[in-house]
C-alpha cells in the first residue's frame, strides 16, 4: 500500500499546539484503519516527543514513532500558514510530516522512511511541499521524489 | 579531504538519515568527500575498512552508542548528538577540518593516537569485529594473516611447479629430481646467480624454482605477520614478521608461525597500552614496542619452542624407525597422517626426511621397501592440496574469495607434490581442516603401502610419473584420501557459524 494518500494530507493544520497537531494528523490514519487504536499512537509519538522535540530548522517538524497500534509505514504531511511550535530553535514549524511504522516493519518502508528523512533535508523539496496547491500534489511529490526516485 | 561518519538516533528512522544527509551535503558544499554509516533501523551498510583508514577525520553524531568504535581509533574524531549534526552540518565539517588541521600542528597528538593501536592513512586493512565471540575474533585473526599469505603460495607454488613441468621437458624423467638443487647461494654448477643461461632449457627451469622457493620463504612470516597486525594492527607487524622468519628457520613450521603470530601480536598489543612518560610516547610507535615486543617474541620461540622440537623430531624419527620392519600398511597409515599434519612443519618434515633418507639407501634396487615408503609419502603428500582444491570447487559458498582462488591453485600444487598449497586453508581454520587433512592423507598412505606402489624421485608429485611402479596404484590412492578428506572438510565447514564473519575480513583485505 502507498506510503502516502490523499487522504493522508492536511493542508491547513490550524491546531494551537504540537500535541493538538499530532492528534489531527493521527486522526486520518486512524479512518483509513492504518492505525488500530489512536491513543496507544499518540502515546508512542509522545514518548519519542519527549526524549527530544523533533522540531527541526528550516521550519519542520517530524513527530514520528514505531508502534503496535501501525498497521502499516505511513506518512502523514501537515502544513500549517502560520506556524506550530514544534520545539526547535529557529521557530515554529511549517511543514509536519508525522512519520508512523509498524513495530516490527519491514525493511522495505523503512528504506523508504529513510529516504524520505534524507530528502527533508533538502531545500528544495521542501519549497516544492509548501508551494504545492493541493493534496494531489503532494502525494504526487513523495511518490516522485521518495517511493519510486 | 576525507571524512567518515556513523549517524544513530533513538527510533532509527528519521534522525539517523536527515542527519546523515546533513553531513554529506555539508562536506560537498565545502569541497570534502564524506561517507556516513547510518546505524538505524534499516540495515545499515558498513563503512568499507579502506574507506575509513582513508579517512582524515571521523564525525559522529549520535544519540545510542556507535557500533564497533575502535575502527576508528587513531584519526581525529567530532563526537556530537545527532541533532547537532542535523541543525548544523557545516559547523561540523569545519571542526573536523579543523581537528585535521591541529594534529597536523601538534603531531604529539597523532602519535599518541597511533600508538593506542591505528592504521592512520595507511593502505594495509584488517577488519575485526569487537563486538563478537573469542572464538570468531580468533578465525577472523587467522584469516587475516591467511589472506596475505595466499598470493605467495600461489606466486611461489605455481612457479615452482612450473619449474618442474620444465624440467622434466629439459632433462629427462629425473628433471625434477635434479632441479631443486639448484639455489641462489648453492655450490658450483648449481648456482644459477653464477650460471645462469638464456638459451639452456634447464636454467630457465632453475630460474623458476629459485624464485618460487624465496617465494615460499615468507609463507610463514607473513602469516604470522599479519595474524600479529590483525590484533595489534601495525605495532604487531616486526614481531610478528620477525617471529615467523624464526619459526620458519628453525623448522617450527606454519604451526609454529601461528604462535608467533599471537605472541606478537599480544605483546605489540600489551605493550602499546602501556602508560608512559610523554617524552616516551613519540618513540613508543616505531622503537619501543617493535623492539620489546620482537624480544619477548622470538625469545620465547627459541628458548620454550627450541628444545621440545628437537625432541619431538628425535622421538618420532626413533618409532618410524622401529616400526620400519613391521607392518607394511601401517606405517603406510602412520607416514600419511604425518605428512597430513603440519605441510612442512616438523611432523611433516620428519616423515619426509624419514623417506628420502631411505631412499638414498635403496640406491638402485628396483623393489626395496624404502622405495614403497617413498611413493607413500608422496602420495599423502598431494592429498591436502587438492582435496582443497577439490572441496572448494563443490562447495565454493564454504569458502572466503581468497581461499576460493587460492583452491584453483591448488590443483596445480597438488598435482606436483607442493603440500604448501593447503597451508592457507589449514592457517585459517586449523582444527577443522588438520583432522580431515590427517584422515584423507592416512588413507592414501596406507593404501599405497597396500598396492605396493614404489617411486624413486623424492619430488615432483604427478611429473615424476615415469619414475613410478604402479602408477594405477598410486593414483587410486590419492583419489580416495582426496575425496575422504574432501568429504569431510565440507561436513565440519557446513557446521561452523562463525564462517559469515570470518568472511568479513577476507573480504576488507581483498577490496
Amino acid at each position: 500500500m502507498a506510503l502516502i494518500t490523499t487522504n493522508q494530507v492536511v493542508l491547513d493544520l490550524s491546531d494551537p499546539d504540537r500535541h493538538a497537531a499530532t492528534r489531527t494528523l493521527a486522526g486520518t490514519l486512524v479512518a483509513s484503519g492504518r492505525c488500530t487504536d489512536l491513543e496507544t499512537f499518540l502515546d508512542d509519538v509522545r514518548k519519542r516527543e519527549e526524549q527530544m522535540a523533533t522540531g527541526l530548522p528550516g521550519g519542520i517538524g517530524i513527530p514520528h514513532a514505531r508502534s503496535t497500534a501501525i498497521t502499516e509505514p505511513s506518512l502523514v504531511f501537515g502544513r500549517s500558514p502560520t506556524g506550530i511550535d514544534w520545539g526547535a530553535e529557529d521557530g515554529p514549524a511549517t511543514l509536519v510530516f508525522l512519520i508512523a511504522a509498524p513495530a516490527g516493519g519491514g525493511e522495505e518502508h523503512l528504506k523508504i522512511l529513510a529516504a524520505l528523512a534524507r530528502k527533508l533535508m533538502r531545500a528544495e523539496f521542501r519549497q516544492s511541499l509548501t508551494d504545492a496547491p493541493d493534496a494531489a500534489t503532494v502525494v504526487d511529490i513523495v511518490d516522485r521524489e521518495v517511493v519510486n526516485p | 579531504m576525507k571524512f567518515v561518519g556513523v549517524t544513530s538516533c533513538p527510533t532509527g528512522i528519521a534522525h539517523t538519515y536527515m542527519a546523515a544527509e546533513s553531513l554529506e551535503q555539508s562536506a560537498k558544499a565545502a569541497g570534502h568527500e564524506m561517507e556516513v554509516e547510518t546505524q538505524g533501523a534499516v540495515g545499515a551498510e558498513p563503512l568499507s575498512a579502506e574507506t575509513i583508514a582513508a579517512a582524515d577525520a571521523v564525525i559522529l553524531a549520535h544519540d545510542l552508542e556507535v557500533k564497533d568504535k575502535a575502527r576508528f581509533a587513531g584519526k581525529p574524531i567530532i563526537d556530537v548528538g545527532v541533532k547537532k549534526a542535523i541543525s548544523d552540518g557545516p559547523g561540523l565539517i569545519a571542526q573536523a577540518v579543523a581537528a585535521v588541521e591541529d594534529w597536523r600542528i601538534n603531531p604529539e597528538r597523532a602519535a599518541a593516537a597511533a600508538a593506542a593501536p591505528a592504521a592512520a592513512g595507511g593502505g594495509l586493512s584488517t577488519k575485526v569485529d569487537t563486538g563478537v565471540g573469542v572464538g570468531t575474533k580468533i578465525r577472523q585473526w587467522l584469516m587475516t594473516g591467511v589472506s596475505y599469505m595466499i598470493p605467495f603460495v600461489a606466486a611461489g607454488g605455481i612457479l615452482i611447479a612450473l619449474s618442474f613441468m620444465l624440467a622434466q621437458v629439459a632433462l629427462g624423467k629425473t628433471g625434477a629430481i635434479q632441479i631443486v638443487q639448484y639455489g641462489l647461494a648453492a655450490e658450483g654448477k648449481f648456482n644459477i646467480t653464477q650460471n645462469f643461461n638464456p638459451v639452456s632449457l634447464t636454467s630457465w627451469a632453475a630460474l623458476l624454482f629459485v624464485i618460487g622457493g624465496a617465494a615460499f620463504s615468507f609463507l610463514v612470516p607473513i602469516l604470522s605477520g599479519f595474524i600479529a597486525f590483525a590484533i595489534a594492527d601495525r605495532p604487531g607487524l616486526v614481531p610478528g614478521i620477525v617471529g615467523g622468519f624464526v619459526s620458519y628457520t628453525i623448522g617450527a613450521g606454519f604451526l609454529g608461525g601461528l604462535a608467533t603470530g599471537f605472541l606478537g601480536g599480544f605483546s605489540a598489543r600489551w605493550i602499546s597500552r602501556w602508560k608512559v612518560h610523554k617524552g616516551v610516547r613519540g618513540i613508543m610507535p616505531v622503537i619501543v614496542i617493535p623492539l620489546l615486543s620482537t624480544f619477548i617474541t622470538c625469545g620465547l620461540l627459541i628458548t620454550v619452542l627450541g628444545r621440545p622440537l628437537t625432541w619431538l623430531t628425535d622421538t618420532l624419527n626413533t618409532a618410524l624407525t622401529d616400526m620400519s620392519g613391521g607392518s607394511a600398511v601401517l606405517l603406510g597409515l602412520i607416514l600419511g597422517a604425518m605428512m597430513g599434519f603440519d605441510f612442512g612443519g616438523p611432523v611433516n618434515k620428519v616423515a619426509y626426511a624419514f623417506a628420502t633418507t631411505g631412499l638414498l639407501a635403496a640406491g638402485t634396487a628396483t623393489d626395496s621397501p624404502q622405495l614403497k615408503i617413498m611413493a607413500a609419502v608422496m602420495a599423502a603428500g598431494m592429498v591436502a592440496p587438492l582435496a582443497m582444491a577439490l572441496a572448494t570447487t563443490v562447495r565454493p559458498q564454504l569458502f572466503t574469495e581468497p581461499e576460493r582462488e587460492n583452491g584453483t591453485a591448488a590443483w596445480l600444487l597438488g598435482a606436483s607434490f607442493i603440500s604448501e598449497g593447503a597451508i592457507p586453508f589449514a592457517a585459517a581454520d586449523p582444527v577443522r581442516i588438520i583432522t580431515a587433512s590427517v584422515i584423507g592423507s592416512s588413507i592414501t598412505g596406507g593404501l599405497a603401502m597396500w598396492f605396493g606402489v614404489t617411486l624413486r624421485a623424492p619430488h615432483g608429485g604427478i611429473w615424476v610419473s615415469p619414475l613410478m611402479g604402479n602408477i594405477l596404484g598410486f593414483l587410486v590412492a590419492v583419489a580416495v584420501g582426496v575425496l575422504v578428506m574432501a568429504s569431510i572438510v565440507v561436513v565440519l565447514k557446513q557446521r561452523d557459524h562463525s564462517r559469515a564473519a570470518v568472511a568479513q575480513v577476507a573480504d576488507a583485505v581483498i577490496a
